[in-house]
């Protein structure tokens, strides 16, 4: 009668509940538009629109517009983190995982590691749309994945801090609607899609003052020296200190839910 | 064999604010029976299910499974029962399949176990066809059976099933019924929430009766009928100016007072043997009477009676 069971394993819940959490990326049409179609209409719409008018032709901008919209990929993907955790939460499925015999903090595990997975597919996304529009940095492919880890390291700390958010939150709705707020004002306010020097005084002081122009100049440098950069490294530093700061709150603020 | 009880729950209490919404609740359950947990709208069913289930923490009191206290051994005791609440608790994103899947492996089963139990579980609610079908296109029947479904994963020993046909259309309800029904011949304890007095009747073989969080009556549905009704000989006497005479031949007979309303007589009757005396008495006085029924007491009876006004 009996059905033998494990009892709870972390690594292997934690597995199962980042591989459900991709399952419903893939079926949901809200969730992957994020992850996929999103970065590569951003691409193709920002380097065909503007990259005449800022750069006097879509091969010259592409270098200044891969990594702005690798980054604000990065943002839009860590941000869904907060409205998806929430909506778990929410959800009559929760009381399910609650109920089980499985590790307590799988649920919110799973759903970080699914995330890392996610902004890779993102990142694949916009680099390959990129590639097809004929962005090819000189410095070649192993300085590309090496961008493409920094930007998913930064996107993952990130996503650290939007769960909390949604751990926190009242609402998915709530989550939703701020941390989309967060991703365009973090994405356009910087050096994204325009150089600095274009910005009024003001703006450029806001630009200066937010995290993701750091990074977006840190993977412009590298791809232009090919080489890690003292602002590479300061990026990696800063990304550890928001994970350790933010991790540790988020698992807190789960348990208290 | 002694017979051992799968729950014991003595004085849980649950407070929402000011208001209580569990109060002082014991009871036991046996194993191998159908619990019924049977109450108006608001009594405190889910509440004091989502305590037996580890879900709620209670404010006071203690809840033992198969001898396990739920807050001591909390992960003993998650993996000893299976759970099906009253909403559908399975993803809407997916499909059944998959449903199954992740949550065969979250119980613990390897790969190729829980591949397998998925198909038996798909064949035996009837989800083949529609196994990898989107949830979003599913009915409520086919959720709420995909629901159970995931709850017997493990086989446990003991299922809480929280309002299992609300919702349900009558002949679905009955094959919900049934299912219950096979679940106990394979020696499985339930315990099910119903506002539904016919199916804790169908159902239960012992009853709590709870309404604005306190255990009002408890146990068997027989007992519990008899206490408040008993069997009742109804009939309408023809002429308007033969009642009288009516009610003074039947109070005769029995022991109860005769009730009246109009020209219809109602006595409570302690064996149905009491019937015969009657009609032939009336008989003899020349009394015709019409509508004549014997009703057999109802829950309906007992739940009317013992719960109060809106909770
Ligand atoms: N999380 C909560 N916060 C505040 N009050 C609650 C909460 N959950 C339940 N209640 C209150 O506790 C009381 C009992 O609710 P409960 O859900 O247990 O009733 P029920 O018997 O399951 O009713 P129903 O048949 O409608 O499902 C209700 O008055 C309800 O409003
Ligand atoms: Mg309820």
């Amino acid at each position: 009668m009996d059905v033998q069971t494990h009892s709870g394993n972390l690594f292997m819940n934690t597995a199962t509940m980042a591989y459900r959490n991709l399952l419903k990326t893939v079926h949901n049409p809200d969730r992957f538009m994020d992850v996929i179609i999103q970065p590569v209409m951003f691409m193709l719409m920002f380097g065909y629109l503007f990259g005449g008018a800022i750069a006097g032709g879509v091969q010259a901008y592409l270098p200044t517009i891969v990594p702005g919209i690798l980054m604000q990929t990065m943002l839009s993907a860590a941000s869904g983190s907060g409205a998806q955790i929430r909506e778990d939460l929410d959800s009559g499925v929760f009381d399910r995982f609650k109920s089980l015999p499985m590790a307590h903090v799988a649920p919110l595990a799973g759903q970080l590691f699914a995330d890392s997975l996610r902004l890779l597919m993102a990142t694949v996304a916009s680099l390959t749309t990129g590639y097809l529009m004929g962005w090819r940095p000189a410095v070649g492919f192993g300085w590309v994945v090496a961008i493409a880890g920094l930007a998913i390291v930064t996107g993952w700390a990130l996503s650290w801090l939007f769960a909390l958010l949604g751990l926190l939150a009242k609402s998915a709705g709530a989550v939703q609607s701020v941390s989309l707020m967060t991703m365009l004002v973090l994405s356009f306010m910087s050096n994204a899609f325009v150089p600095l020097k274009s910005l009024t005084k003001p703006l450029r002081f806001i630009a200066h003052l937010n995290p993701v122009t750091y990074v977006i100049t840190a993977i412009r440098q590298i791809l232009a020296t090919g080489s890690w950069t003292h602002e590479a490294l300061l990026v990696l530093a800063f990304d550890l200190l928001i994970v350790a700061i933010f991790a540790p709150l988020a698992v807190w603020a789960y348990d208290r839910n | 064999m002694t017979i051992k009880n799968a729950i014991e729950v003595s004085h849980l209490t649950k407070k929402f604010g000011q208001k209580l919404a569990v109060d002082d609740v014991s009871f036991n359950v046996r194993q191998g029976e159908v619990f019924g947990l049977l109450g108006p709208n608001g009594a405190g069913k889910t509440t004091t299910l989502r305590m037996l289930t580890t879900l709620l923490k209670a404010d006071a009191g203690q809840v033992k499974i198969f001898g396990h206290d739920t807050v001591k051994e909390g992960r003993l005791a998650r993996s000893l029962f299976g759970l099906t609440g009253q909403y559908a608790a399975v993803d809407e994103d997916i499909s059944a399949r998959q449903n199954l899947m992740i949550f065969a492996r979250l119980n613990g089963l390897s790969r190729p176990d829980a591949k397998q139990r998925t198909t038996e579980l798909l064949h035996e609610f009837s989800l083949e066809n529609s196994a990898d079908k989107a949830l979003k296109d599913f009915s409520g029947g086919m959720r709420r059976r995909l629901d159970l479904a995931v709850s017997l994963i493990t086989r446990p020993a003991l299922i809480f099933l929280d309002e299992p046909t609300t919702g349900l259309d009558p002949r679905t309800r009955t094959q919900m019924w049934d299912t219950i029904r096979h679940l106990v011949q394979q020696g499985s304890t339930i315990v099910l929430t119903t506002q539904y007095l016919d199916e804790a009747d169908q159902l239960a073989d012992n009853l709590a009766i709870i309404d604005h969080g306190k255990l009002v009556k408890t146990g068997t549905p027989a007992e519990l009928k008899q206490q408040i009704g008993g069997t009742r000989l109804n009939f309408t006497v023809d002429q308007s100016t033969q009642v009288g005479a009516a009610v003074k031949l039947v109070a005769a007979q029995v022991a109860d007072a005769v009730q009246q309303t109009g020209q219809q007589l109602s006595v409570r009757l302690t064996q149905m043997a009491q019937a015969a005396p009657i009609l032939t008495a009336l008989n003899q006085a020349k009394i015709t009477i019409s509508q004549l029924a014997v009703q057999e007491p109802s829950l309906d009876d007992v739940f009317l009676n013992l719960t109060v006004g809106k909770n």
